[in-house]
């Protein structure tokens, strides 16, 4: 499909909350590629307006027994369903969203963008990535730049796509930015399977994939952030399932409730947080029952755990954090980008002024940003949180006032 | 003519060119204008103001549940000019044909263009025929340009919005815009969702007859209805606020969006009129447009307000309130 992704899903993953109420029905249409056939019921039940209202009020009318309560969400999909329903103006003034580091394109390192357009600019090199990941700035150029150069970068929608591209360009490398969390890894994993069994030599993956429970621990260690509760991811989880964040929840007493994102999925998912401060327990909970599981997605995770191994990995804003990306495993490194080619080492130089590291943290919010709506704008986005539809700048920009 | 298909010589000027004017064009458009077959129409127009659009058709497919590229080529000018409150009288058709267009498929789009113009009430005077090679283009191209006559005492703008004034829309959003892009896409759902396309000209006249106090009317193509409500927003230097609750979206445009990613708000439309009006007679246009066939589904969407000129604002069904911005970034390309 040639269309965008969801603006709401992302390179963390399609929206699983509409499987279970959707009903397939596939019908043929001559000569049309991707034949699909799709029914979507159920939409406004998770919109109701009435049973919204008795949530709120359940929320508004408690006493609440600390003066404030900070909850981050981590997915970015989240920051926008959040900025889509008006609901941060809503909550009681002593509940406090802030948005964290789960918009895959916004962490991926600036160090990292400079490897990709190194690899774009080589003679006989395909670039295949997702679309989002085209204008994000990098030290000196972007691969959007580097296109117009006459790079050959392609956007596709699914790993997929880059296997029938190398198929198709036996004379070329074909690499693909492995770029997201463990919704996307299992994808990029199967992919490399492919063509492993299709024997194909020129395709390869260069890997910036992040996996979202180390950089939660260390998100809490860090001094300048203080937060009483995490909205957990609804995709992700599907793939790591409840169990991913029992050590946050235990070591660091921090209440996790993994929420869907529809308005009312938010509003049970903060309700069900609230209850747990109150009565100072510290679990993992499911509010997004209809796609997550405690155990997640074994068959997937075993895909992954085949094809990468954790490792050491640079986010934006939070630094170097131990064993929270995935590179391939030695006996893969056939297809490991950073293995086929010698990638040189890269200066890495930060756009003076960007703050897009400590929005991620969560301790700054987009319009505090000296840069924000004056020099950085969708159209001229200095930084990555403008550039994606799920980045909290790019999310503030389009719903706040 | 010989040939089942388009072949260059049928944009060459000579033989081939008369008889696909001839046998296609004059046959279907047939009125007394065009078939002069000069270089130019030469049409009689009482004194007074004259409306005149253009405006270029590549939808791809060109055939799509709802209607054709030739259909849209001619509501889509007709409605660009009921939004300045003229009557359309005379269009003109350019075409861009790719040889090898079956001459069964032309006819097709053709023989729909007639209808809707015989439909509207205009009449197609002047035309162009170009081919090019294989490749070039793709299938057909259609350029069609308009002018209809403002009678006196209308004022109608974008630049006419007035706090207090009800926003009005005579149907539900984003029809046009999926139907084009499921047929391309091949995606299928439980029923096939139909393009609105269709001329206004009927309804705006019904609803100009009954209320002279209507000062915006503005067709929400390309961009969906938040893109041309931030428009009239600027143009006219106030704020406009819409209730979600009140927006009208099929179910199946509605699922369809959903699934893709993407917001009925800033789908096409190409039947869809927005209306700025005072009020007070909100009700009564309303009634008036509810008993047309193009505005059965018609309701008040929001209201333009004082404060935050130049931006739009939405109350969420929740009851929030949230920035309903421009379309920006990525377009759904070819959709008109």
């Amino acid at each position: 499909m040639r269309f965008t992704r969801r603006t709401g899903a992302c390179l963390c993953g399609k929206d699983l909350s509409r499987q279970v109420p959707a009903r397939v029905e596939p019908v043929e249409i001559q000569g049309i590629k991707g034949l699909i056939g799709v029914s979507l019921k159920y939409l406004d039940e998770y919109r109701d307006p009435e049973l919204a209202k008795n949530l709120l009020d359940g929320l508004l009318r408690r006493s609440l027994s600390r003066a404030s309560i900070r909850l981050m969400e981590i997915c970015g999909t989240h920051t926008v369903a959040i900025f889509r329903s008006g609901l941060r103006q809503l909550l009681p003034p002593s509940i406090q969203l802030i948005s964290g580091p789960g918009c895959p394109v916004c962490v991926t390192a600036n160090e990292d963008i400079d490897r990709a357009v190194w690899l774009a600019q080589q003679p006989g090199v395909i670039i295949t990535t997702f679309g989002d990941l085209l204008r994000v700035p990098g030290s000196s150029s972007s691969l959007h730049e580097e296109r117009s150069k006459g790079a050959d970068v392609r956007i596709v929608y699914a790993t997929f796509d880059a296997l029938q591209i190398a198929r198709e360009n036996p004379e070329h490398q074909v690499v693909f930015l492995g770029i997201g969390f463990e919704t996307t890894a299992p994808t990029v994993a199967a992919a490399v399977h492919k063509a492993a069994a299709e024997k194909l030599e020129n395709f390869s993956v260069f890997s910036a994939h992040k996996l979202l429970p180390p950089a939660m621990k260390a998100l809490l260690e860090a001094e300048d952030l203080s937060l009483d509760g995490f909205i957990c991811p609804g995709h992700v989880s599907t793939v790591i399932g409840a169990e991913a964040y029992q050590e946050v929840a235990a070591k660091y007493h921090m209440p996790c409730v993994i929420t869907g994102f529809e308005p009312l999925d938010l509003l049970q998912g903060i309700t069900m947080l609230v209850d747990q401060l109150e009565e100072d327990r510290a679990e993992v909970a499911i509010q997004y029952k209809r796609a997550v599981t405690r155990e997640g997605n074994i068959a997937a995770r075993k895909l992954m755990n085949e094809i990468f191994e954790a490792a050491d990995s640079t986010w934006r804003g939070l630094g170097e954090i131990p064993e929270s990306g995935l590179k391939l495993r030695t006996e893969w490194r056939s297809y490991d980008a950073a293995a086929r080619f010698a990638m040189p080492n890269i200066q890495v130089k930060e756009h003076p002024g960007c703050r897009c590291g400590e929005v991620l943290r969560g301790v700054m919010t987009p319009p505090q940003c000296g840069l924000f709506r004056k020099a950085c704008t969708p159209q001229h986005p200095l930084g990555p949180c403008m550039v994606s539809g799920e980045g909290t700048c790019g999310a503030y920009y389009r719903y706040h006032s | 003519m010989d040939s089942l298909s388009i072949q260059l010589d049928h944009g060459s000027g000579g033989r081939a060119t008369h008889e696909l004017v001839n046998e296609v064009f004059a046959e279907a458009f047939n009125n007394r204008f065009l078939l002069e077959m000069n270089d130019s129409a030469l049409v009689e127009v009482e004194g007074g103001r004259v409306a005149m659009t253009t405006d270029s058709y590549v939808v791809d497919p060109i055939i799509f549940p709802g209607g054709n590229i030739g259909s849209l080529a001619v509501h889509g000018t007709i409605n660009d000019l009921c939004m300045r409150g003229a009557r359309p009288m005379y269009l003109t058709a350019g075409f861009i044909l790719e040889e090898g267009l079956p001459l069964e498929t032309l006819r097709e789009i053709v023989e729909s263009m007639a209808a809707a113009a015989r439909e509207a009430n205009v009449l197609i005077i002047a035309g162009d025929t170009k081919v090019v090679p294989r490749g070039k283009a793709d299938k057909i191209f259609i350029n069609t340009a308009g002018i209809g006559m403002v009678p006196d005492g209308i004022n109608i703008g974008g630049h006419n919005a007035r706090p207090g004034d009800a926003v009005l829309i005579n149907g539900t959003i984003g029809d046009h815009g999926m139907a084009v892009l499921c047929k391309r896409e091949g995606l299928a759902f439980e029923n096939e969702i139909v393009s609105d396309s269709g001329s206004l000209n009927g309804l705006v006249q019904a609803m100009l007859n009954s209320c002279r106090q209507i000062g915006v009317l503005r067709d929400p193509t390309r961009g969906g209805v938040a893109t041309t409500l931030n428009e009239i927003a600027q143009q006219s230097d106030v704020g406009i606020q819409l209730d979600e609750e009140s927006l009208p979206v099929r179910e199946d445009v509605a699922g369809a969006c959903e699934i893709l990613g993407l917001d009925p708000l800033y789908v096409a439309n190409e039947g869809k009129v927005l209306v700025c009006l005072p009020q007070h007679a909100a009700q009564e246009v309303l009634e008036v447009m509810r008993s047309h066939p193009l505005g059965r589904a018609a309701c008040k969407i929001g209201e333009v307000v004082a404060g935050e000129p130049g931006r739009v604002f939405m109350k969420t069904r929740i009851g929030g309130l949230r920035l309903v911005d421009m379309l920006r970034g990525e377009q759904l390309p070819r959709i008109c």
